[in-house]
């Protein structure tokens, strides 16, 4: 026996199917194929009768599974085994009744010869040597210049997508004296009302009024904050500066809710930690400790809110520049 | 009617179509055309037949749903939500789920399909990379697939994002955090796109049209000379018995694989209808309109995007602030540059592979994962480091899952993402040599029949039988496997500086890399002698790997 493994030409013998022998099995395929589209057939009909006979807040009990949805069930199951035995058909149709025996064909050579390849070359610098852009160069570079100018109007007129950034950023809608609302409820809130331990969403008042007079959300994804109360003793550190009244008022403190990795609302609260977790990136702050990172990729701390009581006795944003700096991600033209 | 009047029929639009396109010629070539069989090739299928049942039933979806953010006060069939405020968005997509007869069959076909897409497109491209298909002459097609994938990961987004629930509300949070995180121009370029701030009431249309006209037709035109190029290229075949580098070994198009390829797609399409029958996906109603002060613990986005979501957790939080700007590395480096390396390093592997290893010469044999023990390595190396970022993209399911701490998991994968892809492609590596050893075995010795025997003397030994042909053919593949590049000399004969050395010697260096730790074949001369006397062949056994490395990375006397 010689090998020839660098030239394996010819192909392995071909074995014949069984549909390939008996008339019998091949008879069978044949019937089976028919069979399928039939089923496919049946099952579009069901699709319309359920489609016309099933009303939309129909549901059905699943053993173990519990109510679904009989609409989409039953147009599901019926429109799937429709398209599915339509396919199951066609293959079986190919697998078992068309000829399966392998053809070769040669490739032929992608790369052109060499005489073609300069013909073409020819016929490239037959055009160009016509059109004289090397005999006159000002076409050429007045046509490209033009081109290129063409082109800005197209980006210019992109400019009024959106507005500059401006300060929007930098801004939010606390000032001095703005009450803050309990977002639940919406309603003002005294010292008193706030147990130790627990912890509340904020708003400034008439957040809804701008909301509604803007037909946007954009100051609530700014102003939202977290409102917390615990025991004076437990507060390491808050982000008072030296020199000014306190930023914390009886244990209470203000937070941005806003993350300053990317901006998702905090939301997951260890009491007894008072750590404040992202639920987006995992960020933690230390709420008792100046609201500073304690794991996680955000960079900075949470920004606070210097609060205190107005005349009433309802709790308020202290300073007038809200935050004094921006919440939420770090931007390039950050400070 | 008889089949002679459907012929009639049929000749007379034939005619009258090749009176104007003069078709005959062109087509009957095509219609014999051949296509090589492999489970393997149907995955790029499922990829473009996900992408036409998209298609459908994302045309069905625009018939009802509105791209607004208006708020308005919800008054349909879902009564938990009934009078709460939202954008119109929202209020149409839970219109299209419940009152709409098939608009959440729809949905969740949509859904699940374009998760296939995503998963189909992926897993084409290991195969393709794994077999080396990408080489010669179809580096172009390798990066319109490359291509393809981006505009898939980015038309699945776009789309996760538009019912504007909770949980497609943050992902935008998300995504405008980190265009806010490009040096100079981000906080412009998300002003831009979001029409001013987050989230603004621009974004949704926009998007909008972005998912159903602009990424579709780039997909939809980048696909046609994706399939244009295989066409005209012919496509590659795994090695075997008949198969050369100058054939293409298979059935014909038309009838074999038009029931085929076409009873693939009922299959693709009633799959997708099946699950979107019996397993919900994304229940937008559960999740409620986003709200830009509210969250639920447990976001996570779907699964393509996992990978920039784990690394964006994984990143450590370096930020710089200086001259009154900030620069975030800790958002910057994770969902931008890191993206932007691995694409572009993906794209451009086949020239990276091409240069290095010095290999000009078309191929259009696939390449045995085993036979090409660097690559395969690189690929298992990258694979191991996307499945960290991936894991880690669920980092809190983990830990609420398995009860473990969420940061020893976040410290476990910061560390992982460095030690153990470099681990996996060593180990992949020696794999792959030892199933080349394997295969070199077989060749001089045959198989383990399993049958052992005694011989008079008491001695005891397994009989080996040799392998069929069709194996042997499958084996000697290898045999025109190159050899690494020769290490540059600095100076020619005359003591002069070659130029273009450092260049060269980076090229040996990287083909060394690729080439030199290989399993030798055994010669044609070897098998034949195996073959006629089995047992005289075992000296050769288990031979040294070809350690040419050290000789030839030492400079030429």
């Amino acid at each position: 026996m010689t090998i020839q493994p660098h030239t394996p030409n010819d192909l392995p013998v071909h074995r014949p199917r069984r549909s390939d022998t008996d008339p019998r099995a091949a008879k069978r395929a044949e019937r089976q194929v028919a069979l399928l589209f039939l089923g496919s057939g049946l099952a579009s009909a069901a699709f319309i009768v359920f489609y016309v006979a099933t009303p939309l807040d129909d549901t059905i009990d699943i053993p173990g599974f519990g109510a679904v949805n009989a609409s989409n069930l039953l147009l599901g199951v019926t429109m799937g085994f429709a398209l599915f035995m339509i396919g199951a058909a066609a293959i079986h149709w190919a697998k078992k009744l068309m000829p399966d025996v392998e053809i070769v064909h040669q490739r032929s050579l992608h790369a052109s010869d060499d005489e073609a390849k300069s013909a073409l070359l020819e016929e490239y610098r037959r055009g160009v040597d016509e059109s004289g852009v090397k005999r006159r160069p000002l076409i050429l570079g007045s046509m490209v210049a033009a081109l290129g100018l063409a082109g800005l109007p197209a980006i210019v007129l992109l400019r009024d997508l959106g507005p500059l950034p401006g300060t929007a950023l930098k801004q939010t809608m606390w000032a001095k004296g703005t009450p803050i609302l309990i977002a639940e409820t919406m309603q003002k809130i005294r010292p008193a009302d706030l147990e130790v331990g627990t912890l509340v969403s904020g708003v400034p008042e008439g957040i809804d009024l701008v909301m509604e007079e803007a037909g946007d959300t954009n100051e609530l994804a700014k102003s939202a904050v977290l409102l917390i109360r615990m025991d004076p003793g437990e507060i390491v550190a808050d982000q008072t500066p030296a020199g000014s009244a306190s930023w914390t008022y009886q244990g209470i403190m203000c937070y941005s809710k806003i993350c300053t990795h990317v901006g998702c609302p905090l939301g997951l609260y260890e009491q007894h930690t008072h750590h404040m977790l992202c639920p987006c990136h995992q960020s933690t702050f230390d709420l008792s400790d100046a609201g500073n990172v304690v794991f996680g990729p955000a960079a900075r701390s949470l920004p606070q809110l210097a609060i205190t009581v107005d005349d009433d006795g309802y709790l308020v944003a202290a300073n007038e520049d809200g935050f004094g700096q921006p919440v939420g991600p770090s931007y390039w033209e950050r400070p | 009617m008889s089949s002679s009047k459907v012929e009639q029929a049929g000749g007379k639009a034939y005619e009258w179509a090749d009176d104007r396109l003069g078709a005959a010629k062109y087509l009957k070539k095509q219609l014999n055309k051949v296509f090589p069989d492999h489970w393997s090739f149907m995955l790029g299928e499922i990829a473009l037949y996900s992408f036409i049942v998209l298609l459908l039933t994302g045309t069905f979806l625009t018939l009802w749903f509105k791209p607004s953010m208006t708020e308005v006060v919800y008054n349909g069939s879902y009564l938990p939500l009934n009078g709460v405020r939202m954008s119109e968005a929202y209020a149409s997509t839970l219109d299209i789920s419940f009152d709409v007869r098939g608009g959440l069959l729809m949905r969740q076909i949509h859904h699940w399909a374009a998760l296939f897409f995503v998963a189909a497109i992926s897993v084409h491209l290991l195969r393709v990379f794994f077999t080396g298909a990408f080489r010669k002459p179809r580096e172009t097609n390798w990066i319109i697939g490359v291509g393809l994938l981006t505009l898939a990961l980015l038309e699945g987004f776009a789309g996760y994002s538009l019912p504007d629930d909770l949980l497609s509300g943050t992902g935008l949070r998300i995504a405008n955090g980190i265009m806010l995180s490009i040096p100079v121009v981000g906080t412009y370029v998300s002003f831009f796109v979001f029409g001013g701030e987050f989230p603004g009431t621009d974004f949704i249309p926009r998007l909008y049209t972005v998912h159903v006209l602009l990424v579709p037709g780039i997909i939809l035109a980048l696909i046609t000379v994706h399939l244009m190029l295989v066409w005209f290229q012919k496509h590659t075949q795994y090695p075997g018995k008949g198969r050369t580098e100058g054939n293409v070994v298979g059935y014909p198009l038309f009838p074999i694989y038009t029931a085929k390829a076409g009873g693939f797609f009922f299959v693709v399409f009633g799959v997708t209808a099946l699950m979107g029958g019996l397993f919900q996906i994304n229940p937008i109603w559960l999740y409620g309109p986003y709200i830009p002060d509210q969250i639920t613990a447990g976001s996570q986005p779907d699964w393509y995007i996992g990978w920039l979501e784990g690394a964006l957790r994984m990143m450590p939080n370096i930020e710089f602030s200086a001259w009154g700007h900030t620069l975030s590395i800790n958002v910057l480096f994770p969902s931008v540059i890191l993206p932007g390396i691995i694409f572009t390093l993906m794209a451009l592997y086949p020239f990276i592979e091409a240069w290095a290893t010095g290999d000009r010469s078309s191929h259009h044999v696939l390449d045995r994962p085993r036979n090409a023990p660097t690559r395969t390595a690189l690929g298992t190396m990258s694979l191991s480091f996307y499945g960290l970022l991936w894991l880690e993209g669920g980092n809190d399911l983990i830990a609420s899952t398995f009860s473990l701490n969420v940061f020893a998991i976040t410290w476990f994968m910061r560390i992982a993402i460095i030690v153990i892809p470099p681990l996996v492609f060593v180990a992949t590596k020696r794999a792959c040599l030892g199933l080349q050893r394997r295969d070199r075995d077989k060749l001089l010795h045959g198989y383990e029949s399993g049958v052992v025997k005694r011989l008079p003397d008491g001695k005891y030994y397994e009989q080996h039988e040799p392998i069929s042909d069709e194996k042997r053919v499958l084996l000697m593949a290898r045999a025109t496997s190159p050899q690494p590049l020769p290490m540059p000399e600095k100076y020619d004969e005359n003591g002069v500086r070659q130029p273009g050395y450092w260049h060269r010697r980076l090229q040996a260096r990287l083909s060394h890399f690729f080439y030199s730790e290989r399993i030798p074949m055994p010669t044609p001369e070897q098998i034949e002698a195996a073959l006629h006397h089995e047992s005289d062949v075992t000296a050769e056994r288990d031979t040294e790997i070809d350690d040419s490395r050290a000789k030839a990375l030492a400079p030429h006397e």
